[in-house]
């Protein structure tokens, strides 16, 4: 009695592709994850979307008072205000997407326990959402610049591609890693907290690059292979290098040799990252949702 | 005719762990306690589906159903083994299947669809069937975290009946519908194995495996225990006497039974 119906398609699998690929495959997916995350952040709070201004913006006054006005950096870098502003849109980049991305998988049980879907959807997703973030600090950055008689330059534009490649990068690969792993031991959130301590004074944005040349005697390999005190830099070399009086001049005093050399080899370690983050992910995935 | 499931040789464990913390884990290892313990849910699995059939799969609490339709939808994967399937498959694991609560109705049919494989013009043509078949009216827009639990079981079979799928997976998700949205249900169900969609049914009620199944697979503690004729089945598993079971298995299949 029931009608006969051919069905096209091979036999395979029903858990379907999964991996970064088939996230990027599903992009419509993904979009819809990436809108209800930016909506459901604030939700309930009067302010809502002011907060992401809010937050940075707190930060930057708060540095720009004590490193500033209280120690006095004023005076050796020049428009440190922008110096500084540049790391703190960089660094909240990378501890937005590492906090969320971490939390992503657990906050979404409902969805991971339910539903057949790649996972690697949930950190990419925060990511996209802190990237997202990152559109309005840029604005406020932009304006500033401009006031200060700033002029883009093309070389300025690839080092703010490169710098917030490697920071998306970045923080994917440890969102990923630690997504799963945070499934397994909630400990993994609590590190999470520290380590973006850590960040926020291991890259030049409270305090001048040179002043840790000068500290280290040139000996800076180990600070330098640091991707997201790369990223500051070359946040910096795109935007409040172009602001100073002599632009050429800070280059040879503020900025490591071979910017750009350094760069590219970050984004391609951070790359090398990511293939180990999704090897461990496709790992610790199958157990997953037994474990939330 | 060919297969839509291939299930073969399965085996799926998971791990019971007793103690979680850094603590608790010292104090047991100290007293020689087991931290922790591999359970077997499903023991070298094996049946195969044909492209539309009709499965009722059955078995007391803890026999492994769960399981297996987590792994024919994809959900988990299979220890050893495999699991093969063709086509998209649909369906509802347990009520109100992945739905996000502090998102409105409206935002939840979206993602829930694209979830299950539609594209925005396919959910966008079928919002209003789906709408219409949830009957959740007004609240649309309300947060799915404020609605009835009636209402979210209807809206999430809303969503999963209205998937143009190849298989449709069914767990259970009537029992806490109210008598016209059952009807509806058995009605929806009907048709879409009139279609020649390749049903899977996890039921603990006789009667309406009967009217929706032309075949039963039984589990007994993660193993097949019976496989075949829908009637043998019910009495293999000493459903059919009609006084034993509860109360409201009963009124639900004198329902599902007058209805169809």
């Amino acid at each position: 009695m029931s009608a006969t119906r051919t069905v096209d398609a091979p036999l395979v699998p029903p858990s379907g592709g999964q991996g970064l690929g088939e996230v990027f495959r599903r992009r419509y997916l993904l979009r819809l994850l990436v809108r209800r995350e930016i909506s459901a952040r604030y939700q309930g709070s009067f302010l809502g979307f002011l907060w992401s201004y809010i937050n940075p913006l707190s930060q930057f006054f708060i540095y720009w008072f004590v490193i500033g006005l209280v120690m006095g950096l004023h005076k050796d870098v020049q428009n440190f205000a922008i110096h500084m502003f540049t790391g703190i849109i960089v660094v909240h980049f990378f501890t937005e997407t590492f906090n969320a991305g971490t939390r992503s998988i657990v906050r979404n049980k409902a969805l991971v326990k339910k539903m057949a879907m790649p996972r690697e959807m949930f950190p990419v997703a925060s990511m996209l959402v802190s990237g997202f973030h990152v559109l309005p600090q840029l604005v406020i950055l932009l304006g500033v610049c401009l006031l200060y008689g700033w002029t883009p330059t093309v070389l300025g534009m690839c080092a703010l591609v490169l710098a917030l490649l490697v920071i998306a990068i970045l923080g994917t690969a440890l969102a990923l890693l630690f997504s799963a792993a945070n499934v397994f031991f909630r400990d993994f959130g609590q590190l999470v907290t520290i380590l973006t301590n850590f960040v926020r004074f291991g890259v030049p944005m409270i305090y001048p690059y040179s002043m840790v040349h000068e500290r280290f005697h040139g000996h800076t390999e180990i600070y330098l292979a640091n991707p997201i005190a790369q990223a500051v830099l070359l946040m910096q070399r795109a935007f409040w290098v172009g602001t100073t009086d002599d632009p050429d001049k800070t280059i040879v005093e503020h900025m490591p040799d071979h910017l750009f050399t350094r760069g590219l080899i970050s984004v391609g370690v951070c790359l090398v990252l990511l293939a180990i983050a999704q090897w461990v992910f496709s790992r610790l995935e199958n157990k997953i949702p037994e474990r939330l | 005719m060919s297969e839509a499931i291939v299930v073969d040789e399965v085996s799926k464990s998971f791990t019971m762990q007793y103690h979680r913390t850094m603590k608790q884990m010292a104090v047991a290892m100290t007293k020689g306690q087991d931290l922790r313990e591999q359970f077997l849910a499903l023991d070298k699995v094996s049946f195969t589906v044909e492209q539309g059939e009709s499965i009722g799969l059955m078995g007391l609490n803890g026999s492994g159903k769960s399981t297996l339709l987590k792994l024919v939808n994809g959900i988990m994967r299979p220890d050893s083994g495999s699991v093969l399937t063709r086509g998209r498959i649909a369906g509802l694991i347990a009520t109100g299947a992945g739905f996000h609560p502090q998102l409105s109705g409206r935002e939840n049919i979206y993602l829930n669809a694209a979830v299950l494989g539609m594209s925005e013009a396919e959910t966008n043509r079928k919002f209003d069937d789906i709408v219409e078949f949830a009957q959740v009216g007004k609240f649309l827009d309300t947060e799915v975290g404020h609605y009835s639990s009636g209402m979210f079981a209807r809206l999430g079979f809303a969503v999963a009946v209205h998937v143009d799928s190849d298989i449709f997976l069914v767990d259970e998700v009537l029992a806490v519908g109210d008598k016209p949205f059952k009807k509806k249900c058995i009605e929806k169900m009907q048709e879409i194995r009139a279609e020649g969609r390749t049903m899977f049914y996890v039921s603990h009620a006789p009667g309406s495996v009967r009217k929706m199944c032309d075949r039963v697979i039984v589990l007994e503690n993660g193993r097949v225990g019976f496989d075949g004729d829908v009637v043998q089945g019910i009495r293999y598993l000493k459903y059919d006497s009609s006084d034993e079971g509860l109360p409201e298995d009963e009124q639900t299949d004198d329902e599902l039974g007058s209805d169809v």
